[in-house]
């Protein structure tokens, strides 16, 4: 992909207000809810996922043994296109029409729903963000908002257009329609599809994290239920989520514990009122073990898909999710679509980055992200860098080793005329970037002038 | 060679692992320990934060008559009456009770082994719990340290903090999406308000 052209989300002002309140929020809510062991549990998590990264072929054997304990299957699947032919086909097998899916970026990575269309088979997203969105078509905007660039207005339409309700002008009255639309699709479906917040090894479970219900709903109405998760989201231990779940609703939205956890041990089992019959776990690929090799950007697989960072960056705040090339968006995409893609597929986007450091600072799990985008910039220069930029740091190296010459440089362009607001370097290639600030006014004399006069003054 | 063998073959390769080899112990598992003290103010002032509705009875009879009370007409499904999911999905009330309540989130924990539907608290737009306050721990880190696999017997735990809720349409919180928009509990603690004792 070419380098998107942002301006058209940084002229969109509605576009902007939305994505500063949204993330703005979002960000207070973190900070207001972080307890004083924050920092601990974040250490805590990062060595539990570096633990487990580390040795992730005995967790994803001491998981697969432990869910088929407890009667659920698992798959294995290499890429996107194995994992969603096993979910066409096991739709197919079951005659199943209608499937209810709740929010799973691991699905949005494998296209699913798009397979699933082909084969006539109606894949309703049920998260009410990822509801609007796949009525009007669009791809999730945030990891856990996903719907944050569209307005009470542009919802009404598309409720109206596809929906045909009357238009409402309340967030209320809008999620009611959706309420009432959705739980027909609930009660009808004859497969769940979920992603995993978590994969628990020792208990053969998986764990879903949510706020409205539809993935509880999703996990227990219909008859069989299906989780597609990346193989990197197992933990070792149940216990270890007193941990994770202090962290991921504090971090995302600030909530101490989000309104719905459930811990999914296979299907329903002899005695118990209802659940899904069935239950399958597919564990995806599709690249993770290819970033498992590298052993210093190993942790960008500890991500527990929070968005805080997205929440922090301030070139997400401004261009928004939909500038970047694949699904994960924000600093964390920034990192995971380079390695999964390859560098060459996106060469400029660990560039994209002021480099602050609030991403590494919020993440819950301690992903050094910053340090990994220096490096992923780094791979991108030795798998053939820019040649003007090549150029100039040869020169700019060259004038620095010359100490005679960087002086005689140094004191003509104190006099030279420098690019400010009002000068003609303001139109040209430095016209954006004075349009927004201006060089400070240089001293009269430079350092090594001042500090030969003060030399001499003492002598 | 099955997808299965590629995976865990290239996750050892990439690990530079062999088949079978030892693995360290997991760092130890952090779990805290809470206040015990004053746990159903806590859960009460915990759940009421999130629009949840707490109502402290000190006898059965008591609680009968505030579940009546919040029920006010409604139509509703107790868990040991006998239901379908269309006839859930038709009540307006769904009356469970919960395996333990957590002070510091104000949330309630469900086993399935212990005979509770999952779509009873899920369906109805009003879920009503009625639990004894000796229930209530200080926090999720106790029910871990009871129940170290919660899945062993039960092949779900659920934990429901307040209504169902949503911020997706301009980051405006409204309650009751796909599960119930309000949420009451009934605590019954067997110590009589003691009139004399004023702290």
């Amino acid at each position: 992909m070419k380098t998107p052209d942002v301006s058209v989300s940084l002229d969109n002002k509605k576009l902007q207000l939305a994505i500063y309140s949204a993330t703005a929020r979002l960000g207070e809510r973190r900070r207001e809810n972080l307890t004083p062991d924050f920092e601990d549990l974040r250490q805590h998590a990062h060595d539990i996922k570096k633990h487990t990264l580390n040795h992730l072929d005995y967790y994803l054997e001491q998981l697969e043994k432990n869910v088929e304990a407890r009667g659920g299957k698992v798959i294995w699947a290499k890429d996107g296109a194995e994992a969603c032919a096993f979910v066409q086909k096991l739709s197919k097998d079951k005659g199943v029409k209608v499937i209810v899916k709740s929010k799973s970026m691991t699905t949005e990575e494998i296209h699913l729903n798009e397979h699933l269309e082909e084969d006539g088979v109606e894949a309703v997203e049920t998260d009410l963000g990822e509801y609007i969105l796949q009525l009007s078509g669009e791809k999730p905007f945030h990891i856990i908002a996903p719907a944050l660039h569209k307005t009470i207005g542009d919802v009404s339409d598309i409720f109206e257009e596809h929906l045909h309700s009357k238009p409402e002008t309340t967030p209320e009255a809008l999620t009611k329609i959706a309420r009432i639309a959705l739980r027909e699709k609930f009660l009808e479906a004859g497969m769940g599809i979920s992603g995993a917040n978590f994969l628990v090894a020792d208990s053969g479970a998986i764990v879903l994290v949510e706020n409205e219900g539809n993935a509880r709903l999703s996990s227990s109405a219909p008859k069989i239920h299906v989780a597609v998760a990346g193989i990197e989201k197992v933990i070792p231990r149940a216990q270890d989520l007193g941990v994770f779940l202090k962290l991921l609703g504090r971090s995302a939205t600030g909530q101490p514990l989000s309104v719905y956890t459930s811990f999914l041990a296979g299907a329903k089992r002899e005695g118990e009122p209802d659940g899904p019959e069935e239950f399958y776990l597919v564990l995806l690929d599709n690249g993770r073990t290819k970033l498992l090799a590298d052993e210093s950007k190993r942790q960008s697989l500890y991500c527990i898909r929070c968005g805080a960072c997205l929440n922090h960056c301030p070139v997400y705040r401004k261009i928004g999710g939909y500038n970047y090339p694949w699904v994960y968006s924000g600093p964390i995409g920034k990192i995971l679509t380079p390695q999964f893609m390859g560098i060459e597929h996106d060469p400029w986007l660990p560039f994209a980055s002021s480099l602050c450091g609030a991403c590494g600072e919020v993440c819950p799990v301690k992903i050094e992200i910053p340090r990994i985008l220096l490096e992923l910039r780094a791979d991108k220069v030795k798998a053939g860098g820019d040649r003007t930029e090549k150029l100039a740091f040869q020169m700019f190296a060259w004038v620095m080793s010359h100490p005679k010459f960087y002086a005689r440089m140094a004191s003509m362009a104190l006099s030279a005329p420098m690019p400010r607001k009002d000068s003609f370097f303001a139109i040209g290639p430095l016209k954006n970037w004075l349009s927004q600030r201006d060089l400070p006014v240089p001293p009269a004399k430079s350092f090594r002038e001042m500090w030969k006069e003060r030399r001499s003054e003492h002598t | 060679m099955t997808s299965r063998d590629q995976i865990l073959g290239a996750a050892r390769a990439a690990l530079h692992r062999g088949e079978g080899d030892a693995v360290p112990p997991a760092p130890p598992v952090l779990l805290s320990e809470g206040s015990k003290e004053g746990l159903v103010e806590q859960f009460q002032k915990a759940l009421e934060a999130l629009a949840g509705k707490v109502v402290v009875v000190h006898s059965h009879e008591e609680a009968a008559a505030a579940v009546n009370k919040t029920l006010n007409g409604r139509t509703f499904i107790r868990s040991t009456d006998p239901y379908s999911r269309e006839r859930i999905a038709a009540t307006e009330v769904g009356i469970t009770s919960a395996d333990y309540a957590l002070a510091d989130t104000g949330s309630l924990v469900f086993f399935s082994e212990s005979g509770e539907s999952r779509l009873l608290s899920l369906l109805p737009p009003c879920h009503i719990a009625v639990i004894e306050s000796s229930k209530i721990v200080p926090s999720l880190d106790d029910v871990f340290r009871m129940r170290p696999l919660p899945g062993a017997e039960s092949s779900a735990m659920v934990l429901i903090t307040g209504p169902s809720r949503t911020a997706d349409i301009e980051m405006r919180l409204v309650r009751g999406v796909h599960g119930p928009g309000e949420i009451h509990v009934i605590l019954i603690t067997s110590n009589k308000p003691d009139v004399t004792h004023s702290d």
